[in-house]
């Protein structure tokens, strides 16, 4: 509700259509099932980062301490989150340096800390689950959402493996159909000859977590990243509601007010 | 109380000021909701300068801090996500509550005389704003602050001859850099509000003395009741406006706080997504838009074709469309002030002038290729760019709002204006 009426009012104050959306590839993304509130899913994916993500990308602006407003006592975070530092106020960097980075992969990977705000939620999901084996990249992983990505799929032992399917249509229209039609990871890039190639994956390899128990530990993750982007969130809401209670009772005297001294203006 | 009072009198017009700004300041009864704007462009000030207070005694103007501080601010610094959001929204609402003001004055005519000077120190204001915007986009320092600032810079350097001199006078560097943060970090704390404060002053001072246009455009100086003096479709500002504004204000507060607390992002357009990566000098973004407000000048900038190799032309009409409101006083020959009196030529161009602008705005933040081109076959339009030309046009009809006023004002059909003001 709240977010409809802020919708409505920007759009009336901004008089401005589309919406600015942006990805490497523009393939077509699937929403993340991450909610704000549901704090254990934040907590599982602060397991998952500290665990999967944490070796090469660091969070710097993050501070572990900062994990307690998720609900974890400095002793939890200690004993099962902290593996690169022993000091509980310290934020949370990689062991990998950027040099090192840079060397290994040609790209140093980039700090984690605000990631959610630049990339937003849906396609840090749907980039998570896009990952497929191609022969010619260096690391022998591209990814859907994000083509000649220097990262490789290191979540593929849980995954599985992909594999890259291309349909070839004969214009943009039916492409764009079948598009929508996969409900999902899927891309409409023109060929040559004026045709256009859709682009789906399929499953190749199954890994360690079936498909759906791999999306909830991927939707956990990318709540995490989200929740970490700004930690404060919640905060800012819960006090927002409390603000505009406040002003409303207020706008009831002010008008009163007004409407006692105009009584006499005619 | 009183004596304190009387000692203070005999030695500074504390009572004699606040009659004559205040309490018995006349303003006409008739306002309407398009004079709210005024005063809440004067909270919305008032709120910019403490929050970028607060702000202040936490950033780091350091290229190689600045980002990392106001991440600092956002998560470590008590209230500092706060702070920080109510000065960003703070931004965009400022450029939202002066578009409103300014276009009131268009509607009721509160440019006309003798309210010239007024409107003069008010263009004054908005350049001041939109300087003190420029400089405060580059200190959050991420790609967009930082590109933003190149593009901005590099105008300047398209002036002939002194140009590449010009840009690196500005930047104090070969590119954007620590050395251009530090100065834009002063103008932006320091020289622009000093100037803004006293332009704003000197708005007031001319506002009451010249006394307050109204929807009716009539002057209500020239009908004083004979007894008392004051003018009869006067009301003394304070308490009538004071209590008046209060409610524009709290309402003003909650539509602010809406954003503030729920969608301080904008959709993207109060702060940028792509804001959030640091800067980096190496690494151009491939769709730079500066922010919202800037747009429309933006876009009259890129629809303005190179000529003669030189990009300066587009500079000098993104210059004129901001330079051609100074004349506004002069170029409208109308018989009537306000709108409600003038013509169906005056809406007509109003009108147009308004979707112009808003269109262009739109056109600003998105590729010229949104639209997609012009098919071959079209002779002279053939692949061109959708977008750039309906910007083209747009600009055109921007200008003509300014430039045919002079005819069209004059030339207009106009109803007559009441003697007093109408409810």
């Amino acid at each position: 509700m709240m977010n409809a009426l802020a919708r409505i009012t920007g759009v009336l104050l901004l008089v401005l259509a589309g919406a600015a959306a942006g990805s490497e590839s523009g393939a077509q993304l699937e929403p993340a099932p991450a909610h704000r509130l549901d704090v254990e899913s934040m907590q599982r994916g602060a397991g998952h980062f500290v665990n999967y993500c944490l070796s090469c990308h660091s969070a710097q602006y993050m501070r572990y301490n900062r994990l307690t407003s998720l609900g974890l006592s400095e002793q939890q975070i200690k004993d099962n989150l902290m593996f690169a530092t022993d000091k509980i106020g310290s934020p949370m960097i990689s062991p990998m340096s950027k040099a090192d980075g840079a060397a290994w992969f040609g790209v140093a990977p980039p700090d984690m800390s605000v990631e959610a705000r630049v990339r937003g939620k849906d396609w840090l999901y749907s980039y998570l689950l896009a990952f497929y084996e191609d022969d010619k990249a260096p690391t022998g992983w591209n990814n859907l959402v994000f083509h000649g990505v220097a990262m490789p799929h290191v979540l593929w032992n849980l995954q599985g493996t992909q594999r890259l399917v291309e349909t070839e249509f004969e214009d943009l229209e039916k492409a764009e159909a079948a598009v929508i039609a996969a409900k999902g990871l899927a891309l409409a890039e023109r060929v040559s000859g004026g045709k256009y190639m859709v682009k789906t994956l399929a499953v190749e390899t199954p890994g360690a977590m079936s498909s759906v128990e791999y999306r909830r530990f991927v939707a956990d993750l990318v709540n995490y990243l989200d929740y970490m982007s700004e930690p404060a969130r919640n905060e800012r809401i819960n006090i927002g509601i409390v603000v505009l209670i406040y002003l409303g009772v207020l706008l009831v005297f002010a008008y009163a007010l007004k409407r006692a001294y105009w009584k006499d203006v005619h | 109380m009183q004596r304190m009072l009387d000692w203070i009198d005999a030695r500074f017009p504390l009572t004699a000021l606040w009659k004559s700004q205040v309490s018995e300041y006349y303003a006409p009864k008739n306002f309407n909701f398009w004079y709210f704007f005024g005063s809440l462009a004067l909270v919305v000030l008032v709120m910019q300068i403490v929050t970028g207070i607060f702000l202040t005694m936490n950033y780091k103007p350091d290229a190689t801090k600045a980002f990392e501080s106001v991440e600092y601010i956002m998560r470590d610094v008590a209230g500092g996500w706060f702070i920080r959001y109510a000065h960003s929204t703070g931004a965009s609402a400022f450029f939202i509550v002066v578009y409103l003001h300014m276009f009131r004055a268009l509607l009721y005519g509160s440019y006309r005389k003798p309210r010239e000077l007024l409107w003069i120190v008010g263009c004054f204001i908005y350049l001041a704003l939109m300087a003190e915007a420029f400089f405060g986009y580059l200190l959050p320092w991420g790609q967009m602050s930082y590109w933003g600032a190149q593009v901005i810079v590099n105008l300047f350097s398209t002036v002939p001859i002194i140009g590449d001199d010009l840009g690196a006078w500005i930047r104090g560097d070969y590119t954007v850099s620590d050395v251009t943060l530090n100065r834009f970090f002063a103008f932006h704390v320091i020289a622009v509000p000093l100037v803004l404060l006293l332009l704003v002053v000197v708005h007031l001072m001319a506002l009451h003395e010249v006394g307050s246009n109204n929807p009716d455009g009539v002057e209500i100086k020239d009908r004083k009741d004979p007894v008392t003096g004051h003018p009869v479709d006067g009301i003394p500002f304070h308490p009538y406006y004071t209590v008046k504004d209060l409610v524009g204000v709290v309402v003003f507060l909650a539509l602010f706080s809406i954003v503030l607390f729920f969608w301080p992002d904008g959709g993207g357009y109060f702060l940028e997504a792509n804001n959030f990566i640091p800067a980096n000098p190496l690494q151009t973004p491939e769709h730079i838009a500066p922010v919202w407000y800037f747009t429309p000048f933006y876009a009259m900038l890129r629809a303005v074709p190179s000529f003669m190799n030189s990009q300066f032309w587009g500079v000098l009409v993104m210059g004129a469309a901001v330079v051609i409101l100074f004349f506004m006083p002069w170029l409208d020959r109308g018989r009537v002030k306000s709108i409600r009196y003038r013509g169906t030529l005056y809406k007509g161009w109003l009108a147009a002038f308004v979707l112009s602008f808003l269109i262009l705005g739109y056109l600003g933040v998105v590729p010229v290729t949104v639209w997609g081109q012009f098919s071959e076959k079209i002779p002279l339009l053939g692949t061109a760019d959708k977008a750039t030309v309906v910007a083209r046009v747009l600009t055109v009809v921007y200008f003509l709002f300014f430039l045919l006023m002079p005819w069209y004002t004059a030339r207009d059909k106009t109803k007559p204006v009441p003697d007093r003001v109408t409810g």
